[in-house]
């Protein structure tokens, strides 16, 4: 308990502190994702206007990668990978279960700190390690990394298929070893804790969805990330000690490469296994975030709080069943395509009931719309306008034709991507006076949140329709193909919806740093929540509570229950005669 | 100049974000706003800015359709895409109906609901009848989905009829190659090993694969010289060392493949036909593609025939269609007399990836047979 006398150095850098810890995979995240979301104005510029001379290009890029402020080719792809790789990993990954694990599994389940505090410490240095090392791999002389956020081999194992595949490339492989130290580190921790550490009273069947969420979350990202982990191990054996994992008959540069009987189908296959269940490892913590936030700010108690877990559970499960779909025309043998488009259209149904269950925890509720509601809307709104396309890709059938198109950059943008970002957003305005003991801003948060939320589908829908005329993803320019020449409005319109609300995201910046050292001072719980963080004081001390822990005698969904004093339970709160405990109603 | 006015342009945006902050402090002062109550005004002005919002994606979503409709692919020019074409219109019919309602119901319950009209909200923890109807109707309307969709995907993709013309198209950084298998209707075998600057596809005939055996120990040869100019036991010289004794183990695999090889048949090749730039096809005739790539994973996509499949180094990938409409009758259909069929490339493979196309022309079985016997056959056509 004596924050204030610790070091600098033990206090801000190398903490144990779980809420610290939080605060700095944030923060981090953070700033990944504002270059993530620079990397991809700049390409968005060349789409729209290929060839032109852009002099902010030249700024960013210099003369060797944008001569005379035209974007060069590689330059674009490398662009494109690192944009995917920084936004998939850094900021949806780390930045999201980094950040909202650490802050809310200890304290949503009455928990000191983390099962290992020290762990959690090497989980973020790590994390901070590859991302330093990712940015690095920026200015190697050939180039980062630019063959996609998926690297497939042989472009990405042979040197000479692109100049992004040296130096930059073994980078990449370093710095997502690393990630992946990272993730398993923390994954771990996860798991032990809320299996070990949970308050008395804090049965499974009460934790809040967000920890329910998190939890089956760090299962499958310890359960598939060591699959990419062996991936990228084996690249880096093909790319630096002569082996032959994903290499066969290749001619490149005017040799025939001394590389037989390997498969890069092989690394599709390990890509995927961990690819796949990685989109869940970035939405389940959306999920729990929309449930809290809609749920408390509904005034109501989150609709089938059984059904959601029961959701989550099937989903994690059958995310590891499905990675088949991304290599529907990859030259697997179509049969095997069948049994993956029957497991892949199964995912919908979880993945509808929890649609369901949102829109009926509105119905008949008492809305309050802070911020946090307003992109917890934003994020049922998204995960079902993305959701929905994800049934026509995953019909193999239809994924001939769609397959690297713009459709399914429309779809994974929407339904992964702004999901997770929009539920990122609700998760940062409701629990910042928790992070920071002071509150947003909450006119720039209105503001904030109507031109990202416009903008967001201001870039992504119109993305469906260049996929619909078969426009392929990954062209440097289309002016090659006059086929194409009609879509381009849609691409200028969709560049300029990127710029507008690439600027708006740096008024929720200001609003952040701000609001840290300004804004009006937090009560202990803002926003009337019943969940266990709220009752830790204000000020962060080391062990959460003062005095005992705290002993949970509900869950955590009691909002507007007749025959109470206010319209919030909180869970240490005793039940009284003859009151039922959750759904039992 | 560019560079000054980017810099003005930040600093003004930061001076204008720093007034409107001073501005909103000022109001929440004399407001008493703490970041956490959301009056009645903003949230009747956020309930109805939320149907508006609906109202304007539904608006938004209309537009676009009706704007792009005409570019999106026309009509399937291949008999399974027909099939692919019904099934996408099934399928957007209920996803569609799907994402009206559910935004509509969004709309309506933030509006309804919010707590300037809903004072009060009402325990409701679940409805077991409810969740039974929306977790059985997602599952049927899935198993159809799932069923038509894979009577579809099967019909395309498996079973490639035996008298398809086969057609093999050869991917490499960055263009494509088409061989035609010519009268016999079979296509010459190929190694990578073979690949050489007259023979970009690597096929094997007798003849060329005994002139590439001395090639080999010729370039070989060329190496060894080459060691003259370089630093003895250098790096360079260790460099070169190491590609003399590859080549000759190149060599010896090529050997051993012929050895092994007694029975085979390598005159298949000898019809062998390559075109670059363009290929045609005959309509109303089932035609299998055979995919090869030369370096890294290509992928072969012809979207007016709703086909696509990757090209893969180190195997062979299939994919067979049936074209039923001709280039001239598609170009009438467009309304464009320069319209062509494409082949594309749609996997990321380096630079110039994005340009790496072929028209394709399709084509009475007579037109066909006359562009066919025009064409050269390779091994005459080539060196030797």
């Amino acid at each position: 308990m004596s924050g204030h006398s610790e070091p600098f150095i033990t206090k801000y850098l190398f903490s144990h502190d779980h809420k610290m810890i939080s605060r700095q995979f944030l923060i981090t995240g953070t700033i990944m994702a504002f270059i993530g979301m620079i990397m991809s104005l700049l390409f968005r510029l060349q789409l729209a206007w290929p060839g032109e001379s852009f002099s902010i290009l030249n700024v960013f890029l210099g003369d060797k990668w944008a001569p005379g402020g035209v974007l060069d080719p590689n330059m674009y792809l490398a662009l494109v990978t690192i944009h995917g790789t920084i936004m998939v990993f850094f900021l949806l990954t780390a930045g999201l279960s980094g950040t909202f694990a650490n802050l809310l599994i200890p304290l949503q389940i009455g928990a000191r700190d983390m099962a290992s505090g020290f762990l959690n410490m090497l989980s973020y240095w790590f994390f901070f390690g590859s991302s330093v090392v990712m940015i690095a791999s920026l200015f190697v002389e050939s180039g980062p990394a630019a063959g996609g956020w998926t690297v497939y081999p042989p472009l990405s194992a042979v040197p000479e298929a692109m100049p992004g595949s040296g130096a930059g490339m073994t980078l990449w492989l370093v710095s997502m070893s690393l990630f992946i130290i990272s993730s398993l580190l923390g994954g771990l921790n996860y798991i032990v804790t809320i299996i070990n550490l949970r308050t008395k009273g804090m049965n499974m069947t009460r934790l809040p969805l967000t920890v329910w969420a998190l939890f089956v979350t760090a299962i499958i990202g310890v359960l598939s990330f060591p699959v990419l982990f062996a991936a990228a191990l084996l690249l880096i054996f093909d790319r630096s000690f002569g082996t032959s994992f994903y290499l066969s008959d290749i001619y490149i540069a005017g040799e025939a490469l001394d590389r037989t009987g390997g498969s890069p189908l092989l690394y599709h296959h390990l890509f995927w296994f961990l690819g796949h269940p990685e989109v869940y490892i970035i939405i389940l913590p959306a999920f729990g975030i929309a449930s809290e936030v809609i749920s408390c700010n509904a005034r109501k108690p989150i609709f089938g709080y059984r059904a959601m877990i029961g959701s989550i559970l099937a989903i994690g499960f059958l995310s590891f069943i499905v990675w088949g779909h991304h290599m529907y025309v990859s030259g697997m043998n179509p049969f095997i395509g069948s049994v993956f488009v029957f497991t892949t259209l199964l995912i919908a149904i979880p993945s509808a009931v929890k649609a369901f269950n949102y829109l009926t925890t509105l119905w008949k509720g008492s809305i309050r719309f802070t911020p946090a509601m307003m992109f917890a809307i934003a994020m049922v709104s998204t995960f079902i306008t993305g959701g929905v396309t994800g049934i026509i890709l995953a019909d193999a059938a239809l994924d001939i034709n769609l397959h690297d198109t713009y459709f399914v950059v429309a779809h994974f943008h929407i339904v992964m991507g702004l999901s997770a970002v929009m539920a990122m957003f609700a998760g940062v305005y409701h629990w910042f006076p928790k992070m920071w003991g002071r509150m947003l801003n909450k006119k720039l948060g209105y503001l904030h949140f109507w031109i990202t939320f416009i903008c967001a589908y201001g870039v992504f829908f119109p993305q469906h329709f260049q996929g619909l005329a078969g426009v392929p993803r990954r062209y440097y320019t289309y002016s090659e193909f006059p086929l194409f020449d009609g879509l381009q409005d849609i691409s200028i319109l969709v560049t300029l919806f990127a710029i507008v609300g690439g600027l708006a995201q740096f008024i929720f910046a200001f609003n952040f740093v701000y609001s840290m050292f300004r804004g009006p001072r937090a009560p202990q719980n803002p926003w009337g929540a019943n969940s266990l963080e709220w009752t830790t004081p204000v000020e962060h001390i080391h062990g959460n509570w003062v005095g005992d822990l705290p002993v949970v005698h509900r869950w955590a969904y009691d909002y507007s229950k007749p025959g109470k004093e206010h319209d919030f339970v909180p869970q240490t709160v005793p039940l009284e005669e003859g009151e039922v405990d959750g759904e039992g109603h | 100049m560019a560079s000054f006015l980017i810099f003005l342009v930040i600093v003004l945006g930061i001076a204008a974000i720093v007034q409107v902050i001073r501005v909103f402090e000022i109001s929440n002062f004399l407001q008493g706003e703490d970041g956490i109550s959301v009056s009645p005004r903003e949230t009747n002005s956020l309930r109805i800015s939320l149907v508006l919002f609906v109202a304007g994606f539904f608006a938004f979503f209309i537009y676009l359709w009706v704007a792009y409709k005409q570019y999106f692919l026309p009509e399937s020019a291949s008999e399974h895409g027909a099939a692919i074409d019904t099934l996408l219109n099934f399928n957007f019919l209920i996803i569609t109906i799907v994402f009206v309602i559910t935004h509509i119901l969004l709309a309506y319950f933030s509006y309804r609901y919010a707590n300037t009209v809903s004072p009060k909200a009402t325990f409701v923890t679940h409805n077991n009848k409810l969740e039974l109807i929306w977790t059985s109707a997602p599952a049927v309307v899935l198993a159809i989905i799932i069923i038509y969709g894979l009577t579809t995907w099967n019909s395309a993709m498996l079973d490639t009829p035996d008298d398809s013309i086969n057609i093999e198209l050869y991917a490499r950084q960055f263009d494509w190659t088409a061989r035609y298998a010519g009268e016999d209707n079979v296509l010459g075998k190929s190694n990578y090993l073979m690949i050489s600057a007259t023979n970009p596809l690597g096929i094997i005939n007798e003849t060329k694969l005994k002139e590439r055996l001395s090639e080999m120990d010729a370039e070989a040869a060329e190496l060894e010289a080459s060691r003259a100019e370089v630093y003895p036991g250098g790096k360079t010289d260790m460099e070169i060392l190491d590609k003399i004794a590859l080549k000759k183990k190149q060599k010896g695999r090529l050997e051993q493949m012929y050895a092994q090889g007694e029975n085979e048949d390598y005159s298949v090749a000898d019809d062998d036909i390559l075109t670059k730039v363009e290929f045609h096809i005959p309509v109303g005739k089932p035609v299998n593609f055979q995919i090869r790539s030369q370096d890294v994973i290509h992928s072969a996509f012809m979207p007016h025939f709703r086909a696509q499949m990757n090209a893969v180094p180190g195997m062979i990938t299939n994919f067979y269609f049936t074209p039923i409409i001709t280039t001239d009758e598609m170009r009438k259909k467009v309304g464009d007399p320069n319209f062509n069929y494409l082949l594309l490339c749609n996997k990321i493979c380096g630079t110039a990836h994005y340009n790496m196309q072929m028209n394709i022309i399709v084509e009475s079985e007579a037109d066909y047979q006359k562009w066919l016997s025009e064409q050269k056959k390779f091994f005459v056509a080539g060196t030797n």
